[in-house]
């Protein structure tokens, strides 16, 4: 996969400097990186790119770009040939030696490195870059097959043995093994509700493995539920907050991937997840406390039936949203406290675990 | 005793003003409020004066002037010129009788119509150092020159002559002009150099070879030996016509019935419209004019104004034109951009004129403060009093940020901007007799907006254009900052370090290529072959600061 990385560097290298030998004209091609560019295909459950092609042309007003790409092929170049690797963070502050070629703000340096993954097939981790922000949380029955940085020895990482803490998700995991005789995975979006469910045991008692997202779950996150969810054939049950943001940004990403990453999703999707909550039927059921819906969010919900191919595919989302947006309301994960602190452990994920036909798809 | 009143008491603060007192506390109305403007209104009579005579007799005006400096605030002036000179008789009341002129009833596009005239500045410099008006005049070359000292009489506003006599001169015809008076002397923008500097640019044709109090001689030679056509004299038009005009020329008349009248002492009165005027003003048509009272005056106001009656001809205005002019602000103001105006004669309360405008852009006019404005009336420039002239409200109520030039409203535009104004009429309306700034007729700032709206759009292109170019030179300097970086990396990622200033070139190609070529705008100092930087020092400031 490596060796991919430097063939497709070379190749648009070649084909970049022989245009301008020969005065041709020199143009970088990349995928469309928006919802507008990918279907929904259902047979393999994730986000499929539709083909739309971005021509960038070299011209006065590309130039600034060209050169950044191209300084950003050196570094992903030289982190390759050297087996390093440079937080997407890290290789914004390389680029501030470019003198006026150096990116203003991450995001810039964040696009370019996406386009490149894109341009070239491959992922971002390949061309040595990885997130800044860490991958998830792990705790259950699991244990995790590593090797040691310094010496590559085998290890094999219990993760019920973590007491109040938990397995740190490492942002390459495609090495990793699993050993598990976990019945499913819960993959949670809020850091507090999974150490309130840590603390109490709940994979003991469900026999599961828990998984905390923090929020959007990062490339090395998906992925890691991805394999272990392959690997030992376990079913992925997602538990976020009760409002469009949990829906569409957590939960529909971690299932089918994402517009600005739509070229990777095929890698980085679990198209088996189930939504088990907080659905909006729930918010009904268990009288939880709400808050209203601000603008954002109804657009939000507006966007999504209009314009995410997951949605459209789905008339039960598409009733939940509508059903939503006529309530008015959200509901947090933490708003089943209402009921007692541990409600959320002794009887509503248990009840909902029973119930799949109160899951969302 | 006779009772006493309070009428009576005030009867005895009551008196006869002189001349010389109502000189005294309008001095202000007339151009000499203090000792600096008073010698450039002494100059500008004179000189004014001297143009028109040498114009009316077809002379292409030569005019001298000296100015000597003889300590203690005290200054002789000196203004001697070429033209047809002055008979005896009529020095002394042309000299030294105020109010006295041939020009104030005359309906004529010339400098010194209305105003006070020479004899005010006789006035001043007699009241301010006692000493006679000396005037030298020579009307053929086969007929001796004659000198003669003159005095007002400042009880009766009579001249007084001193002296008279016959004398040697070395010119062949002309008029000059001696007087003493207080003053103080300064060069910067409201100087005696400063309007004959304006003069010479707005009057081509006319030599002026000016001896300042102190430092060289200036010449301004003229640059055209084209005489300007002569203006025609019209009769006024009836729309122009107020009440106390009116009646002085029903008095003065020479026709038998007001009918006949109206039909000869005014333009574009015929028959028909002569008996519309009487019949809206509901008098006979046989009445004489002697026995128009002022009730029957008004009444006749008012039937003019009910009458649609042609406007007036408008050949009698003669205008710079925009080639003089555009030539004449050259030869002061080196810029990058030059756009000029004549418009057509338009008509203000039955008055023709028209407004002509010329505006020079950047180059080495100073890039920040106000647009300088060079106002001129008939050929005379005007130094004073720009905050209250008609132009200056057109300048500053037309929209100028649609033409590239920053203006916050209501207030004089902002930017490198020399722009000069010239109206031309037959009887232009100043705001006081000191003829400093033009009246406010919403006619005349209407076609002042028309003008500058002319030049404007023409600038706004220039203005536009510019910042294209500028962009464009700003995108190729970007060009050229990336392909290093683009050379760099790419000779890196193929191995190929030595391949690093071919392909430098060929990028260089390859991007200049999509854009084409460029007009250079840059200024070019030596592009205006008018340009005349020893003028433009002309009145430059040295130590002195404005008053």
């Amino acid at each position: 996969m490596k060796n991919k990385t430097l063939d497709e560097i070379k190749k648009t290298a070649e084909r970049l400097y022989n245009n301008i030998k020969r005065l041709e004209k020199a143009e970088l091609t990349t995928p469309v990186r928006s919802l507008s560019n990918v279907t929904y295909n259902e047979k393999d459950g994730f986000f499929d790119l539709k083909g739309k092609i971005k021509k960038r042309t070299l011209t006065a007003n590309t130039v600034k770009t060209f050169a950044q790409t191209l300084r950003v092929m050196t570094l992903s170049k030289s982190l390759v040939e050297t087996e390093d690797i440079a937080t997407k963070r890290e290789a914004y502050y390389v680029s501030k030696n470019w003198s006026e070629a150096r990116f203003n703000e991450q995001n810039e340096s964040d696009s370019v490195m996406d386009d490149l993954e894109a341009m070239f097939g491959v992922n971002r981790e390949q061309m040595g870059f990885i997130a800044d922000e860490h991958g998830g949380s792990v705790a259950g029955e699991l244990i995790v097959v590593d090797k040691d940085a310094s010496t590559g020895e085998r290890l094999e990482i219990d993760c019920t043995k973590f007491g109040s803490g938990a397995y740190s998700i490492p942002s390459d995991v495609e090495h990793l093994e699993f050993k598990t005789k976990a019945k499913a995975v819960i993959a949670i979006e809020t850091n507090g509700m999974f150490e309130r469910l840590n603390k109490h045991s709940f994979w003991k008692k469900e026999h599961c493995i828990l998984v905390s997202m923090g929020g959007v779950p990062t490339r090395a996150c998906r992925r890691f539920i991805r394999r272990l969810s392959d690997s030992n054939n376990l079913p992925v049950y997602v538990f976020t907050d009760g409002d469009f943001y949990g829906y569409f940004n957590i939960y529909r990403t971690l299932k089918v991937g994402s517009g600005n990453a739509a070229h990777i999703n095929e890698f980085f999707c679990v198209p088996r997840a189930k939504f088990i909550g907080i659905t909006p039927q729930d918010i009904k059921d268990y009288k939880l406390p709400t808050h209203p819906l601000k603008d954002v969010d109804i657009k939000r919900g507006k966007d999504a039936i209009k314009n995410d191919p997951f949605v459209h595919n789905y008339k039960e989302w598409q009733e939940a949203i509508k059903e939503q947006t006529k309530m008015g309301v959200r509901a947090e994960q933490q708003a089943l406290a209402k009921h007692g602190l541990n409600f959320v452990v002794s009887d509503y994920l248990p009840e909902k675990l029973k119930k799949p036909v109160t899951w969302l798809p | 005793m006779d009772k006493q009143y309070k009428a009576h008491e005030l009867a005895k603060g009551q008196r006869d003003i002189s001349i010389a007192e109502f000189f005294e506390r309008n001095r202000h109305l007339l151009g000499f409020d203090n000792k600096r403007k008073a010698l450039l209104t002494t100059i500008k009579e004179a000189v004014d004066n001297s143009i028109d005579a040498c114009e009316e007799s077809e002379i292409l005006p030569e005019i001298i002037v000296e100015i000597i400096d003889m300590g203690n605030d005290k200054y002789r002036v000196v203004v001697e010129d070429n033209g047809p000179g002055i008979v005896k008789e009529q020095i002394p009341k042309i000299f030294a009788k105020l109010l006295y002129g041939s020009k104030f009833h005359k309906l004529k596009m010339q400098r010194g119509q209305q105003g006070i005239g020479i004899s005010a500045a006789v006035m001043y410099a007699q009241l301010t150092t006692g000493k006679p008006a000396r005037i030298t005049s020579k009307i053929h070359k086969d007929e001796p020159a004659l000198y003669m000292e003159v005095k007002i009489n400042t009880d009766t506003n009579n001249p007084e002559v001193l002296s008279s006599e016959n004398k040697e001169w070395y010119k062949e015809q002309g008029t000059r002009i001696e007087i003493d008076l207080e003053a103080t002397y300064f060069k910067g923008k409201q100087s005696v150099d400063e309007y004959l500097k304006q003069t010479a640019i707005i009057n081509p044709h006319v030599t002026i070879i000016y001896q300042p109090p102190k430092g060289d001689q200036i010449m301004l030679v003229r640059v055209s030996e084209e005489k300007p056509v002569l203006p025609n004299e019209i009769k006024p038009h009836p729309y122009g016509v107020e009440l106390g005009m009116l009646m002085k020329m029903l008095e003065k008349t020479q026709t038998k019935t007001v009918k006949q009248f109206l039909r000869e002492d005014f333009s574009k009165v015929g028959n028909k419209t002569a008996e519309d005027i009487l019949e809206n003003a509901g008098i006979l048509s046989k009445t004489k004019p002697k026995q128009i009272n002022r009730d029957m005056a008004e009444r006749l106001i008012k039937g003019i104004r009910e009458t649609k009656i042609m406007m007036p001809p408008t050949d009698c205005i003669v205008p710079i034109g925009a080639d003089l002019l555009e030539k004449g602000l050259k030869k002061e103001v080196n810029a990058e951009f030059y756009a000029t105006v004549s418009r057509s004669p338009n008509v203000y309360r039955g008055n023709p004129f028209l407004v002509e405008a010329s505006l020079a852009f950047g180059g080495m006019i100073e890039k920040e403060g106000s647009v300088e404005l060079m106002r001129f009336a008939n050929r005379v420039p005007l130094l004073y009093q720009q905050g209250g002239c008609g132009f200056t409200e057109g300048v500053v109520k037309t929209g100028w940020k649609s033409y590239g030039i920053q203006q916050s409203n209501g207030s004089m535009p902002q930017g490198p901007v020399v722009l000069v104004l010239h109206i031309a009429s037959v009887w232009v309306p100043f705001t006081s007799e000191a003829k400093e700034a033009i009246a406010h007729y919403p006619e005349i700032i209407k076609e002042v907006k028309l003008a500058i709206q002319e030049l404007g759009r023409d600038l706004g292109k220039y203005i536009n254009k510019k910042k294209k170019v500028g962009a464009e030179l700003k995108k190729r300097s970007y060009i050229e900052t990336y392909i290093p970086h683009i050379t760099e990396a790419l000779t890196e990622l193929i191995d190929k370090p030595e391949e690093k200033d071919s392909l430098s070139k060929n990028l260089s190609v390859l991007l200049e290529k999509q854009r084409g070529e460029v007009e250079s705008l840059d200024f070019d100092p030596t592009k205006n072959t008018e340009y005349d930087e020893e003028l433009k020092k002309i009145s430059m400031e040295e130590e002195y600061d404005e008053e």
